[in-house]
């Protein structure tokens, strides 16, 4: 059977080429709230949050049924008057920070926020101390090896 | 017989990429033409062997020859033909022999028509191209063997995830190992070069061809890829920032920043060494790229170690070939010799700064997909990295870099005068000042609609600004423009078109994330929805019957202003062998906006829910890069720039039968 489960693997590998399994048709019209102000809220809080059970999906596209109950709560604490802040902190008291989709910027996501800065100020580090070094000793072209030699000369010859 | 057949020719493609991967290299060190002589007909036979044996998998699959065991997981006899062709590479055996027969012909193509190219140069890049083959014919052979086949053989297979019976699967995955494929040959140029230990201008013009039908490919591929999600996937996303997709985008932008820093070491002979661990990176990149998909270290760390044998192997093959090309390069770069110095401003700068925002960018998407795994696995803390940070991070990096984008091609080589081509800028300026306000005026609402359209408006408009002035197109006469536009060089044109398909792409991508509209309801047959000018009535619903699956199609008449414009009739597919439902969109384009329907839940009481789109610009998304692969394209066509390269058109002819 391992045969078999390395397949299912493989397919749902070739699946995430398109970022998912299976084709979803997430929010359903049932959970549609009528207030449009609270549901675009609900909506925009259901693109910040995951999914736990499926792959790199957020709430708002899958349609596993943890994401529906995840998406009516959302929308039960909307409505129960909580803010967007209030919603969040709730479901990562309630799920951890995995369920959060950008991670908040604390001591162990350091490195991940910091990365676009560093690489951009890294790079231009490295730019400033090429064009430094450049000032001492520039090279000369590099001299032909003998094969080179013999070719260019049959060159030579050739055309004159 | 036929799949031992392809397992024997596999074997002796491997037996030919060992001869290739020493033979040369050995006459390359002591300067012996007869054993460098070797690696031409090697690599073509290799090419040739591997091609048997992608065949024979083929006809297996065409045959549905259910002994064997991928075709029986893979497969089904009821299948449409081009999906049991496709299917060929459905899975992770067989999209592994797409690989390597995309790599030895690559291969193949270099020892065909790389003819200008110094004889010791070329056989140490095809044995370097060798071991790359070698180590995936070993692969394949040792732990995906797609040619294993068992008794009885089951009279029925167990049919292709219907998600991918799809065109998409005929035309994605082959694009887009092409691209990852292509860069091998820079990585190839690259050790060839550091084992040489020189390097010039001529180098860059070797890889060039190379890299650009490469860099065309992929991004064809990712294009592809993504238009594919956004129609199968039934709620009208075209972008996840899933790893996956992050693992095709990594290469692009890689070997984007290549293709501009080989064009200064073309030019100005600078930036040679930074270019030649670009190239490394690059095919680094689609190495990881294929393994983060290929392993299942994605859906988790531990489905990394589900089949030990094969986990091992491809870290293996990561350490050798990353590392084995990094640490070659602190050893032998320095050997290098650098060469013209420049202004901080001039073309050869802002070329410099394009190279510093991509990779920036790319390394903000590498630690973005990497991260959650390598923390977890470090800590066992459990984060999520997903769209919101990167269009945190990965956007404004991204913004910088296009307000950048017109300035380069207008600057000077050597040194450059940013007055003044600010002042050329100034119609650019005024176009996309006029679209900001015009936006803000219409939405009177966030700022980044302004913004993103007045930025798209400027690299368009500052695309074309150097063609513009160098035909005389608002002065001179017509057939003056033209025959100026006729003596341009293609690679003035190239770059013009590859920054105005990135400009198009960005104004389809502002259009369909700030202004699409949607409706998700419940309707019974006879009932309207509005969208944006249209109107939709439900007719109701129809069963019909296709060759592998029954599907429920609902039919939508679409009125515009109270005329009838057209019928959509999304639907639900069941696949009864896997017992799987997709879902079918319908997609009505209005110019270079989309109307897209998809059904959700059928109820026994006749109402269905839907979801209803307005896409304004979305095909502009994939047009855009359909403009910068023409802009590809052009720029390969240069006749100036094939001094030493092969000829591309035949190139072209070469490829042909791989796609």
């Amino acid at each position: 059977m391992r045969a078999w489960r390395n397949a299912v693997i493989a397919l749902a590998c070739w699946g995430a080429v398109l970022g998912v399994v299976h084709p979803v048709l997430a929010v359903q019209p049932d959970e549609v709230l009528t207030d449009a102000t609270l549901e675009a809220r609900a909506r925009g809080l259901s693109r910040e949050l995951r999914c736990m059970v499926c792959q790199n999906q957020s709430i708002d596209d899958s349609d596993a049924p943890l994401a529906r109950d995840l998406r009516i709560l959302v929308r039960e604490r909307l409505t129960a008057g909580d803010s967007d802040e209030q919603v969040l902190n709730f479901l990562v008291s309630r799920y951890g920070e995995f369920v959060l989709l950008k991670p908040p910027f604390e001591w162990h996501t350091a490195l991940l926020w910091l990365t676009p800065a560093a690489a951009l100020l890294a790079g231009a580090i490295a730019m400033f101390a090429a064009v430094r070094r450049r000032r001492f000793g520039v090279a000369g072209p590099v001299p032909l090896s003998p094969e080179e030699e013999r070719r260019l000369s049959e060159m030579i010859d050739k055309s004159s | 017989m036929i799949e031992e057949i392809g397992h024997y020719a596999l074997v002796l493609a491997l037996a030919l990429a060992l001869v290739q991967s020493t033979v040369p290299l050995i006459g390359a060190r002591t300067r012996d033409a007869a054993l460098m002589a070797v690696a031409e007909p090697v690599a073509v036979a290799q090419f040739g062997f591997v091609a048997i044996s992608f065949a024979a998998l083929v006809t297996c699959y065409v045959t549905s020859d259910f002994s064997v065991r991928n075709v029986f997981e893979n497969s089904h006899s009821q299948m449409p033909l081009l999906y049991k062709f496709t299917s060929t590479w459905g899975n992770h055996e067989g999209s592994m022999l797409l690989w390597v027969l995309i790599l030895t012909l690559f291969g193949a193509l270099v020892a065909l028509f790389g003819n200008n190219i110094p004889a010791s140069l070329k056989a140490t890049v095809l044995a370097v191209q060798a071991w790359v083959a070698a180590a995936f014919h070993l692969f394949i052979l040792m732990t995906s063997n797609p040619f294993l086949r068992f008794a009885p053989a089951p009279l029925e297979g167990r049919d292709l995830n219907p998600v991918l019976q799809d065109i998409g699967l005929a035309i994605h995955p082959p694009m887009l190992y092409l691209g990852y494929v292509g860069f091998s040959i820079s990585f190839s140029f690259a050790i060839a070069a550091l084992i040489e230990g020189r390097i010039d201008a001529a180098w860059a013009r070797w890889v060039r061809p190379w890299l650009l039908v490469a860099w065309m490919c992929l991004t064809l591929g990712v294009a592809m890829g993504s238009y594919w999600a956004y129609y199968e996937l039934g709620w009208g996303g075209w972008w996840f920032w899933d790893p996956v997709e992050n693992a095709s985008l990594m290469p692009w932008l890689a070997g984007t920043a290549l293709l501009h820093s080989a064009v200064v070491m073309e030019k100005r002979e600078a930036l040679k060494i930074w270019t030649i661990l670009l190239a490394i990176l690059t095919f680094s990149l689609s190495l990881i790229g294929t393994f983060l998909v290929r392993s299942g270290v994605l859906t988790s760390v531990h489905a990394f170690a589900s089949d030990p044998m094969r986990g091992i192997f491809i870290l293996a093959i990561l350490v050798t070939f990353i590392g084995g090309g990094l640490a070659l390069f602190a050893w032998r770069a320095p050997l290098l010799r650098q060469g013209g110095l420049f202004a901080p401003v001039s073309r050869e700068g802002a070329l410099v700064l394009n190279n510093l925002f991509l990779t920036a960018a790319c390394a903000t998407v590498f630690v973005g997909t990497l991260y959650p795994l390598a923390l977890e696995a470090l800590t066992g803390d459990k984060i999520s990295v997903g769209p919101p940070f990167f269009n945190a991070t990965f956007g404004p990096l991204f913004a910088a870099l296009l307000i950048a984008l017109p300035f380069g091609p207008l600057l000077a080589w050597k040194r450059g005068d940013l007055a003044g081509v600010a002042q050329r800028l100034s119609g650019a300026f005024v176009v996309a000042l006029i679209g900001a306000a015009a936006t803000f005026v219409v939405e009177g609402r966030p700022l980044l609609a302004p913004f993103g359209i007045g930025l798209a408006l400027f690299v368009i408009a500052g695309s074309i600004t150097d063609i513009v002035e160098r035909t005389g197109l608002l002065r001179a006469p017509l057939m003056s423009v033209a025959r100026r536009a006729a003596g341009l060089p293609r690679s003035a044109w190239g770059t013009a078109f590859a920054h105005l398909g990135l400009g198009i792409t960005l104004l389809g991508i502002v259009g369909e994330t700030q202004w699409n509209a949607e409706r998700i309801v419940s309707v019974k047959p006879g009932d309207k929805i509005a969208i944006h000018n249209y109107d939709f009535t439900f007719d109701g619903t129809t069963d019909r019957n296709g060759p592998n699956y029954k599907e429920v199609a609902a039919t939508f008449t679409v009125r515009r202003h109270g005329e009838v414009i057209g019928v959509m009739q999304p639907s639900k597919r069941t696949f009864g062998s896997r017992g799987t439902t997709t879902t079918e969109s319908a997609l009505m384009a209005r110019g270079f906006s989309q109307l897209y329907l998809s059904l959700g839940e059928l109820n026994p009481d006749g109402s269905a829910a839907v979801r209803l789109y307005y896409k304004p610009l979305v095909l502009l998304i994939w047009l855009g890069c359909v403009v910068m692969v023409i802009g590809g394209g052009l720029s390969l066509s240069d006749r100036r720039l094939r001094v030493g390269a092969p000829k591309p058109a035949r190139i072209k002819t070469a490829m042909a039968p791989a796609e």
